[in-house]
């Protein structure tokens, strides 16, 4: 799932403070999974902006609504009669939520309440751990199921640098090191055989270098046309 | 004593000559007054067989290596370009490789490079597009004379290619897979992060003796007692085993930086008696001026 946080009331309170009414709109799937920008955090949102914006001698007024998600027309569209009658919204979803809805209001000024940070998991309760970059050529099969693009600091293909010790990375005794994680379970897989390949440079074309990523599924696009 | 290196001969004769390999560093400043830094370089040249260039060592941004790698050869040194991975993507890599080659620059060395946030740039973008083993292999195909995109180029290169090993790591089964990985591609000398524990290098040794490639020995001089348990504490795959604390800790007021020295004359003294090695890299960090002296005492 994509995982998220909240901003610094402060700097949301920055970004709305010119505006009378205001849209405060979560997404009810991933942020909601991650306490971020769900229902209740919407409530949590809001009440801090208006009370944050009051000490300033302003009185605005926050409207509240929580949609199943925001990267979707279907849902997205639910809001339209809430938009039209508000300055500004404040978007409680990640990224794409934020622009999803930035596309759909053209007239209306939208703004991020979440700072959009990685897709992974919880790993323990409140704590979450990125997994996956995205990287557009999945190589799970070859390192055991642990990523290296994700999970090594350094994205190394072809084994762990010098800055691996009892287990954890140079960048923070916090973080395992992703390579020791590779070699312990294609070990205990008994096929440690594969590791001694020589990996030539990734082929970085599938990730973000050339711009917006899209795909096109033809099965699927070319059945509304029919 | 070795002889005088006034003619210098390339790293790679002095390397397949079977003689006692020794190399230093050379740190570039954080600026561009390079005086300390010539000073040192006049100091070494005639003393060791070759000079590590850092590269924007432990990713703090300074003078780049390929400059003073064409300062050292102008001052008749020999220069080994360290290249990290962490600044430059395969393009890059690949330009400064030319570059360096054209400037005179015969010896590489492959580097991961630390991470960027060990540094004083915590914000800027890493790049490790490519990592060490696949640097090497760019090295080997510039020299085939073509790029890493299968370009031909007009003119290629010829280095002497070395790398990196960490004899004292607690991963040793996944570094010695690194170090496979790195001599099949094509490095014909490692030195190493810096040993204290002649046991492990030792250890460490009995798997590298089975490669056909050159070991030169870190050696990093101590300080202070201070200094021995940062590094326990804080680098990766260093290891000051307690006996040499205890004798630095025990030094004269004032008198530290002499045990230090000493330590590491009596080191490469053992490393090239028992022919454990076949060479050493003596890196002196700031202090090059004291390479001299432990090479004397070394007796090398």
């Amino acid at each position: 799932m994509i995982v998220a946080e909240q901003k610094p009331i402060q700097e949301i309170k920055t970004m709305t403070a010119k505006y009378q009414k205001i849209l405060v709109v979560g997404c009810g799937t991933c942020v909601t999974v991650c306490m971020a920008g769900g229902e209740k955090e919407v409530g949590i949102i809001a009440s801090c902006l208006r009370m944050a914006l009051r000490i300033d001698g302003k009185d605005p007024q926050l409207i509240e609504d929580c949609i199943q998600r925001q990267c979707e027309w279907e849902f997205v569209d639910t809001l339209k009669d809430k938009v039209d009658g508000v300055d500004a919204i404040l978007s409680c979803a990640c990224g794409v939520g934020v622009q999803a809805l930035a596309e759909r209001f053209p007239d209306k000024p939208v703004y991020p309440a979440l700072n959009t940070s990685f897709m992974g998991m919880p790993k323990e309760h409140g704590l979450w751990v990125e997994n996956c970059r995205g990287c557009g050529n999945c190589g799970l099969g070859r390192f055991g199921g642990v990523c290296p693009i994700a999970r090594c600091s350094k994205g190394l293909l072809n084994g762990p640098c010098g800055g691996s010790q009892d287990g954890k990375c140079e960048v923070s005794k916090e973080m395992d090191c992703g390579w020791q994680l590779i070699y312990e379970r294609l070990k205990t897989l008994k096929q440690l055989d594969q590791l001694e390949d020589i990996l030539p440079p990734k082929d970085w074309s599938t990730d973000r270098d050339k711009g917006q990523r899209r795909m096109l599924r033809g099965d699927v696009y070319y059945e509304q046309t029919v | 004593m070795n002889k005088p290196f006034n003619e210098v001969a390339p790293l790679a004769e002095i390397l397949a000559s079977g003689e006692f390999v020794i190399t230093s560093e050379i740190g570039p400043p954080k600026g561009t007054n390079i005086d300390k830094m010539l000073h040192h370089i006049e100091i070494l040249k005639d003393k060791v067989h070759g000079m590590n260039v850092t590269d924007n060592q432990s990713s703090v941004m300074r003078l780049s290596s390929v400059a003073v790698c064409h300062i050292i050869k102008d001052h008749g040194g020999e220069p080994i370009l360290q290249m990290t991975c962490r600044d430059r993507n395969r393009m890059a890599l690949q330009s400064d490789l030319l570059s360096a080659y054209v400037l005179g620059v015969r010896n590489v060395l492959c580097l991961t490079g630390d991470h960027i946030s060990l540094g004083d740039h915590k914000g800027a973008k890493q790049v490790f597009d490519i990592d060490s083993v696949q640097l090497i292999a760019a090295v080997k195909s510039l020299e085939q004379g073509q790029d890493i995109g299968g370009n031909k180029l007009d003119g290629g290169v010829e280095f002497c290619v070395g790398a990196t090993a960490t004899p004292e790591a607690d991963n040793m089964d996944s570094q010695l897979l690194k170090f496979r990985k790195k001599v099949k591609t094509g490095a014909g000398f490692f030195q190493t992060q810096a040993v204290y524990d002649m046991v492990r290098l030792k250890s460490f040794m009995e798997h590298a003796r089975k490669s056909n490639v050159k070991i030169l020995a870190g050696i990093l001089v101590l300080v202070s007692a201070g200094m021995a348990r940062y590094l326990n504490a804080n680098v990766a795959g260093v290891c000051v085993p307690q006996g040499l604390i205890d004798e630095m800790a025990g030094a004269e007021k004032g008198k530290a930086l002499q045990k230090g020295m000493e330590i590491a004359a009596r080191q490469i003294k053992q490393i090239k008696d028992e022919k454990i090695c076949d060479g050493v890299h003596i890196m002196a960090i700031g202090k090059e001026e004291i390479v001299p002296e432990i090479l004397e005492m070394a007796g090398v």
